[in-house]
């Protein structure tokens, strides 16, 4: 089989729907069971500026942009700053009653997008639709799926703006289908494969929620982290899951705390600096030992940085963050369908150890759509580690702090009529209240806070290894950089240099024997989106080993296989 | 049976002579009025020494962050409607620190009961002004007087229309207990600013000059009427009003969600196997 690795390109002004195109396109794709990976890249502003909406389209697993376009769609002159990334091969469609557009490598095809939507009922606005179907014409895709999909999503419309979008469509297909000469794009047309999932990286932390069965979520919205409150709402009487957008982060994570000690499993999202907001709250969650799942999805800062690009820059941050001493975890998901997976273990960690979880995604990996099979919901298990009633009444006087070997206390919910729970931000004693025993109770509820860590550090996964056994040279990365990575890798071995990758997504605690893998290194190597190396630190810290290579980057843009791959060449010299 | 032995008796860190007893009696006496067991409330409090208070009588208790009680009892009360929910906190807790939250919990309606010890000063911080203190007051930060004006609570909470408004004095036991009353049994967000001398650090609005200023509203009074619960809640001076200011019926937050309606949350069925039904969505 030939291979195919297609990168469309919408470029332009933010309200010129590429959006719309941009999934309509991955949604067609991942109809007919090929690989799509889409992400966007965006100014923070609603209308104008320049923005582009990348679709990826292969028969091979995808998981970051490629770097390269073959097919760009542009919408305003700035798009000419694509033209540097256009493959050999590519064609850029344009309107010339738009825009104009200077092209000098491959194929530049000007299609009068508003025009022939007009000719055929529609309006300006269905440009968009004449889009889609014109890349669709030139990859000689089954035009049919498109019509499907027009149809569902005017399916609460009256069935003639379907109808007028279709005939719209068939127009822009026929305008490039086997009409332009030189077009040496693969042909597409002969697929047979099942229909793939297509799904964002906020809806997957939403739906791991959703089987873990959070029932509230309290959150500020904030880019990029808004998505998986504006999912779980969009779901709340299906779900019974309430959605409070309160009126400060703050209150989010206070709320948040109160109905987790109520007894339901709650979350709340945000991106840095809301999260710094809640910091505080962050340190009540590991005092009171109130489970409580929280979402950084970040993005660069300081302070309000760029709100719509990405960034690994909160590493350390969430890791060290909090007043006090006291035991957390943080995931990072490597992929959209790694952040289902991983709210699950999350919710679970939050209950078994009573402490407060990081999900530690970032814009990159919550702007993203990726096409999967499917999430298999079998594996998820809920499990709430409470003290029931008849256990509650058989004890004499529950206590909510106990005293235990692994630092876990029993934990019951008030409201029962056996125990009254009470809990304290406080210093404390067993049953929960307000203490100044420094010769005692403090030093033992220190020591039983933190020995929860003990177990918590044997929960985390070891890292995942990729590429040849006995490589010797190591790229080393964490979070949503697996795609570019994994990649990379590919490309290197592709071309005899034997490397190997180890990704973690299990970021905090870190157990030192997920390092062994340095012992065998020669050449190690850390790639981060990030500028003084926070995970090189870590590693450090955990080991005693200087991590003196590194690839960081932090403009905002997410990495591509080959600029890792350009960078480890000029490291490796 | 609920007594006043249901809600036990505690060693206190209060200075002899605070108002804090007084407000500690009155909603013990409540709560048995009411015939409310222990463990069917939650005592919710931030930090000071108002804010201990849930330490001195059985109940549950979640003692949380300084400012951040309310959001907290929100967070409580979304979950299990059945419990009854009661802030008792400062004037620097819930008006101060916590002040955005006070302003967004009344718009909510949440149903909860919020009792503010307002003594007009921060007395644990050792007698700063807070968010109440009168214009001028010296203290040993405010050296040359207090410059911000005073926040009206309850004109505050009026021109958010709260559901309901009232204050009473600490040294009324029997009026704060009734008001405490009415403010359980409202359904939707209720405040009772409650007048309390400090002992320690607040030398000028002490016991006597509240209790020569308090006078309780008479049975002409008609706390529905917003513009006269309005003028009613600026009366500030010799004469303090106290009694139910402003009430009135907006539905509370668990009415209007429409999620929480019957059963509360904690009690609602996991939906978690419907996942699966959702993922065809996606393709």
């Amino acid at each position: 089989m030939e291979i195919i690795d297609i990168t469309i390109t919408i470029a332009g002004e933010a309200g010129q729907g590429l959006q719309t195109i941009g999934q309509l396109l991955s949604k067609a794709f991942s109809r007919k069971g090929l690989n799509v990976f889409a992400n966007q890249v965006l100014q923070s502003r609603i209308r104008g500026g320049h923005n582009y909406f990348q679709v990826r389209v292969s028969y091979e697993k995808v998981f970051a942009p490629a770097g390269a376009t073959d097919i760009l769609i542009a919408f305003d002159k700035e798009s000419a700053c694509h033209i540097q990334e256009l493959a050999q091969n590519a064609i850029t469609i344009f309107d010339s009653t738009i825009t104009t557009l200077e092209v000098t490598q491959g194929l530049r095809l000007d299609v009068p997008l508003e025009k022939i939507a007009k000719e055929n009922g529609g309006n300006k606005l269905m440009a968009n639709t004449v889009a889609v179907a014109a890349v669709l014409g030139l990859l000689e895709y089954d035009i049919t799926v498109l019509f499907d999909l027009l149809r569902e999503s005017f399916s609460d419309k009256s069935k003639e703006v379907a109808e007028v979008n279709i005939k719209v469509a068939q127009a822009g297909y026929n305008a490039t289908y086997r009409k332009i000469q030189g077009n040496k794009l693969p042909a597409l047309g002969d697929l047979h494969g099942n229909k793939k999932m297509l799904i964002g990286g906020s809806e997957a932390v939403a739906l791991g929620a959703l089987a873990a069965g959070c029932k509230f979520i309290s959150a500020y919205p904030m880019s990029p982290s808004t998505g998986i409150m504006t999912y779980l709402a969009s779901k709340d009487k299906e779900f019974g899951i309430v959605v409070e957008q309160s009126e400060d982060e703050i209150a989010s994570i206070n709320i948040a705390l109160g109905a987790s000690y109520a007894g339901i499993r709650a979350m709340t999202a945000s991106s840095g600096g809301g999260f710094a907001l809640m910091v505080e709250g962050l340190s009540l969650s590991g005092m009171t030992e109130t489970p409580l799942v929280i979402v950084d999805a970040q993005r660069p800062g300081p302070a309000t940085g760029l709100p719509t690009r990405t960034a690994q820059e909160d590493l350390e941050y969430v890791i060290f963050t909090g007043h006090g001493e006291f035991p957390r975890a943080v995931l990072a998901p490597r992929t959209i369908e790694d952040a289902f997976y991983l709210t699950v273990k999350a919710f679970n960690l939050v209950d078994k150890y009573q402490i407060p979880v990081i999900i530690l995604s970032d814009q990159f990996l919550a702007d993203s759509l990726l096409t999967i099979d499917t999430f298999d919901t079998e594996q998820v298990k809920v499990e709430r580690h409470l003290i029931g009633n008849d256990e509650l009444q058989k004890l004499q006087g529950y206590k909510r702090y106990q005293i235990t070997e692994s630092g876990i206390s029993p934990r019951a919910l008030p409201g029962n009529p056996y125990g009254l729970v009470v809990v304290d931000s406080d210093e404390h004693d067993e049953e929960g209240h307000i203490t100044e025993d420094v010769e005692h109770v403090r030093p033992e509820m220190v020591k039983k806070r933190n020995r929860k860590n003990i177990a918590l550090v044997k929960e985390i996964s070891p890292p995942l290894r990729y590429g040849p056994e006995n490589a010797e040279d190591i790229l080393v990365g964490w979070g949503s950089t697996y795609g570019a990575l994994k990649e990379a890798v590919d490309i290197l071995n592709a071309k005899e240099e034997k490397a190997a990758l180890v990704h973690f997504n299990e970021v905090w605690p870190l157990p030192k024997e997920h390092f062994d893998f340095l012992e065998k290194a020669k050449f190690v190597c850390v790639v981060e989106n990030n500028y003084r190396g926070q995970f090189a630190h870590l590693i450090t810290a955990t080991t005693g080993r200087i991590m003196e290579n590194r690839i960081n980057k932090f403009n905002g843009l997410a990495f591509t296989a080959q600029e890792i791959v350009r960078e480890y060449k000029k490291l490796k010299k | 049976m609920v007594d006043l032995n249901t809600f036990g008796k505690f060693e206190t860190a209060w200075c002899s002579g605070c108002g804090n007893f007084g407000i500690l009696d009155a909603v013990k006496d409540a709560l048995v009025k009411l015939n409310l067991d222990a463990h069917n409330i939650v005592l919710v409090s931030g930090i000071g020494q108002a804010a201990k208070l849930p330490h001195y009588l059985y109940g549950n208790v979640f003692n949380g962050l300084h400012g951040r009680a309310i959001p907290a009892a929100t967070g409580i009360k979304i979950a299990n409607h059945k419990l009854v929910v009661i802030v008792t906190s400062g004037d620097g807790d819930i008006y101060g620190e916590g002040g955005n939250h006070f302003i967004h919990a009344i718009r909510r309606n949440i149903d909860i009961t919020v009792i503010v010890h307002n003594n007009q000063v921060y007395a644990l911080t050792k007698g700063q002004a807070s968010p109440t203190s009168d214009v001028g007051y010296v203290t040993k930060v405010q050296t040359h007087g207090v410059i911000d004006a005073p926040v009206h609570p309850l004109t505050l909470a009026i021109a958010l229309e709260a559901g309901f408004v009232a204050r009473s004095f600490a040294g009324d036991k029997e009026h704060l207990s009734l008001m405490i009353q009415e403010g359980i049994q409202h359904k939707g967000f209720s405040l009772i600013d409650t007048l309390q001398w400090c002992v320690t650090f607040n030398k000028k609005n002490n016991f006597a000059w509240y209790k020569q200023r308090a006078y309780k509203l008479g049975p002409e009074y008609e706390p529905s009427d917003k513009v006269k619960a309005f003028e009613k809640s600026l009366e500030w001076g010799d004469k303090i009003p106290i009694g139910i200011i402003y009430r009135n019926g907006r539905p509370s937050y668990e009415e209007a969600c429409g999620l929480i309606k019957d059963k509360p949350l904690v009690e609602q069925e996991s939906s978690a196997h419907k996942v699966k039904t959702i993922l065809k969505e996606f393709l």
